[in-house]
C-alpha cells in the first residue's frame, strides 16, 4: 500500500476507537478503489491486512455496497439514475442516447477503455433529475442530449 | 360538491405556507459557513445551555411539547426517543446523524448539509448534551461525495472555533463529531443496519430488541436521528416549543421539508408549514409538469402509499392528513406523477429497486422482491394473466410483516397500493399485452 493512500486511511481510522479499525472499511476501500479505479484482490488483501480483519470480512463489505467494483470500469464510470423520480423525468432518453452514443450497453467498456455505464439507484439529488455521477464522486444535474454530448467530451 | 368540501378545508386551515427552520440560510451568501451560521444566532443555543447549564429533562420536555417527530420516515416523537437513553450509563455512549437518505425521490438532508450544516452541528451538540454523548457521527448517503467532503469542512471550522472537540465553552462537556461515508446501500439508512455499517460490516438490520438506545454501536448506548430532525433543535431551543408546534397542526408540529420531483414545474425541496394543503404545495412547486393533468402522488416516497389525484387533491399534508387518505407522510418525498404516467412501468422501476437492495437476510424479502420483479415483468412484456394479479398482492401480503427491518413492508406497499388504486390499467395491459398510456 503507498504511503498516500495510507495517510488518508490512518485519518479514517482515527475517527473510531484504537481498537475499532474495522469501523474504516469502507472508507479505506473506497480510498484504494478511486485510486486504481476499480479494487482488485490484492486491494482487498492490503486493506485486510492494514486493519486486522479477515479477508473474507473485507471481501463482504467489498460485495455488499453497490458503490465498489471488483472488475476495471474504465477511466470513466458513468453512473445513470434509473430510478422512478429520473425515469418520469425521461432518464431513459439519457440511457439510450450514451449507450447509442459510446456503443455499449450497461456494465461494459468502450473499446478505448474511457467510458463504462452502469445502471444505478437513486442518488439522493432528484431535484436535478435525470442525472448522473462520473467515478461516484461527481453529479451531473439536468441532463439532456446537448449537455451530455458536451460531458463526454470534457471527459478527456 | 367540491366547492363546499374546499371551503370546509379553508376553515379549519390558517395560512399554511412556505416557513424555512431547517434552511434558513439557503437563501444566503456563502449557506454553508460558520459565519453565516452565526449571523443568523447560530450557535448561541448550545452556549445558553452550556453556560447556564440547563437542565436536560426540562430540554427534553420543551421537544416534547413541540412536536418534532423523527423526520426520516417513521415519525417517532423525538422527545420521547431522547429520553430512552439511559442517564446513569458509565461509559461511553453515542448519537448518530442519519444522513443515509436513499429512498427514492429523498433529497432534503442533501440540501440541509450543503446550505445549513452548522445548524446541524448544534442541533447534535445539543443533542449529545442532553443525552450526554461524547461521540457522533453523522452518516452521510454515499452518492453525495461532495456533501461528504463539505461537510468534513463544517466539523473542521467548528471543531477550529472550539465548537466541538474537549471543554466547548469552557464547560467541561466534551463532544467529538466525525462525517461516515456510505457507499451505495439503501438498507443503511434502516438504524440498525446503519449501526452495522459503521462498525465495517454488511448494512443488515439487527434484532430488536434491544434497540439502539441500550445496545447501539459497540453494543453502547446510540441514539439515532434523521438529519432534518437534529437540524430542527437549535430553532426549537431558541423559540420555544410551543412556537414550533404553532408552525403546524395537531400532531404535526412545526414545519418539514418536502422534496418533491417528478412531474412538476419546478422540482425541489418546500420547507412547509405542516397542515398545508396538497394544492398550495403543488402550486409552490410550478404546478404539473408542461400543464399536464395530475394522474397519482406518492407522497413521502416509496414505502408510503399512492394516491390517485382526485383522492389527494382534498388532502392536507401533514401525519394526520395523510393517515386520513391512506397514506403517510414518510420522509417527505413527494413523487408527482402526470397523465402520461404508465403506472405498471412505475412500479416495475419500484419493485426493481426493492429487489436490488434487499439486504438478503430475511427470506420473505429477499425471495418476495424477486417474485414481485418477475411477476411485473412478466405483465411487462406481455406474457402475464389477470391470475398474476392475485398472485402480485399475495406475495406482497406474505412480505409485509414478516422480515426484522421495515424493507419488507415499504417492498409491499407500492405493489399493494397501485394494484388498489391502477387496477383497471394494469387488467388492460395484461389484456391487451402493451402499455395504457404512452
Amino acid at each position: 500500500m503507498i504511503e498516500k493512500l495510507r495517510k488518508l486511511i490512518d485519518k479514517e481510522i482515527a475517527k473510531y476507537p484504537a481498537d475499532k479499525k474495522q469501523s474504516a472499511v469502507i472508507a479505506a476501500l473506497a480510498i484504494m478503489q478511486h485510486h486504481r479505479g476499480w479494487l482488485s484482490q490484492e486491494d482487498i488483501s492490503d486493506v485486510a491486512v492494514y486493519l486486522d480483519m479477515p479477508e473474507i470480512a473485507v471481501l463482504e463489505v467489498a460485495t455488499f455496497y453497490n458503490m465498489f467494483d471488483l472488475k476495471p470500469v474504465g477511466k470513466y464510470k458513468l453512473s445513470i439514475c434509473t430510478n422512478i423520480s429520473c425515469m418520469l423525468r425521461d432518464a431513459d432518453q439519457i440511457v439510450d442516447h450514451l449507450k447509442k452514443t459510446l456503443k455499449i450497453d450497461f456494465n461494459e467498456i468502450t473499446k478505448d477503455g474511457k467510458f463504462c455505464l452502469k445502471e444505478s439507484e437513486c442518488m439522493g439529488a432528484c431535484e436535478g433529475a435525470p442525472l448522473l455521477t462520473v467515478n461516484n464522486q461527481k453529479i451531473y444535474e439536468h441532463l439532456d442530449i446537448k449537455k451530455l454530448d458536451q460531458l463526454l467530451k470534457d471527459l478527456k | 360538491m367540491n366547492e363546499i368540501v374546499d371551503k370546509n378545508l379553508n376553515l379549519e386551515i390558517t395560512n399554511k405556507q412556505l416557513f424555512n427552520i431547517c434552511l434558513r440560510t439557503k437563501h444566503l451568501k456563502n449557506s454553508n459557513s460558520l459565519e453565516t451560521y452565526k449571523s443568523i444566532g447560530g450557535y448561541e443555543q448550545i452556549k445558553k445551555i452550556l453556560k447556564n447549564k440547563l437542565d436536560p429533562q426540562q430540554l427534553i420536555d420543551e421537544i416534547k411539547i413541540s412536536g418534532l417527530r423523527g423526520r426520516g420516515g417513521a415519525g417517532f416523537p423525538t422527545g420521547i426517543k431522547w429520553s430512552f437513553m439511559p442517564r446513569d450509563y458509565d461509559g461511553i455512549k453515542y448519537i448518530v446523524c442519519n444522513s443515509d437518505e436513499g429512498e427514492p425521490g429523498t433529497f432534503k438532508d442533501r440540501d440541509i448539509i450543503r446550505h445549513n450544516p452548522h445548524q446541524l452541528i448544534e442541533g447534535m451538540l445539543i443533542g449529545a448534551y442532553i443525552m450526554n454523548a461524547q461521540v457522533g457521527y453523522n452518516y452521510i448517503h454515499g452518492e453525495i461525495w461532495e456533501e461528504y467532503v463539505s461537510f468534513e469542512k463544517a466539523i473542521e471550522e467548528a471543531r477550529k472555533a472550539g465548537l466541538l472537540g474537549k471543554n466547548i465553552f469552557g464547560s467541561g462537556f466534551n463532544f467529538e463529531l466525525h462525517a461516515f461515508h456510505g457507499y451505495g446501500a439503501y438498507i443503511c439508512g434502516e438504524e440498525t443496519a446503519l449501526i452495522e455499517s459503521i462498525e465495517g460490516k454488511k448494512g443488515q438490520p439487527r434484532y430488536k430488541p434491544p434497540f439502539p438506545a441500550t445496545y447501539g454501536i459497540y453494543g453502547k448506548p446510540t441514539n439515532v436521528n434523521n438529519t432534518e430532525t437534529y437540524a430542527s433543535i437549535p430553532w426549537i431551543i431558541e423559540n420555544g416549543g410551543q412556537a414550533f408546534m404553532a408552525h403546524g397542526v395537531k400532531n404535526s408540529g412545526g414545519t418539514k421539508i418536502f422534496s418533491v420531483s417528478g412531474h412538476v414545474e419546478k422540482p425541489g425541496n418546500y420547507e412547509i408549514e405542516l397542515g398545508m394543503p396538497f394544492e398550495q404545495l403543488l402550486k409552490e412547486a410550478g404546478g404539473v409538469w408542461k400543464g399536464r393533468k395530475l394522474k397519482a402522488v406518492i407522497p413521502g416516497g416509496p414505502s408510503t402509499p399512492v394516491v390517485p389525484a382526485d383522492i389527494i387533491r382534498n388532502a392536507t399534508i401533514d401525519y394526520d392528513g395523510l393517515a386520513k387518505i391512506g397514506s403517510s407522510v414518510g420522509a417527505g418525498s413527494m413523487i408527482v406523477m402526470d397523465e402520461t404516467t404508465c403506472m405498471v412501468s412505475a412500479l416495475k422501476r419500484l419493485s426493481y429497486f426493492f429487489y436490488e437492495e434487499s439486504c438478503g437476510q430475511c427470506t420473505p424479502c429477499r425471495e418476495g422482491t424477486g417474485w414481485v420483479y418477475r411477476i411485473i415483468s412478466r405483465i411487462y412484456q406481455g406474457q402475464a394473466t389477470l391470475d398474476d394479479l392475485d398472485l402480485l398482492t399475495d406475495v406482497s401480503k406474505k412480505i409485509s410483516g414478516r422480515t426484522i427491518c421495515a424493507l419488507g413492508d415499504a417492498a409491499a406497499t407500492p405493489v399493494l397500493s397501485f394494484i388498489k388504486h391502477f387496477r383497471d390499467e394494469f387488467e388492460v395491459f395484461i389484456k391487451n399485452g402493451k402499455k395504457l398510456v404512452n
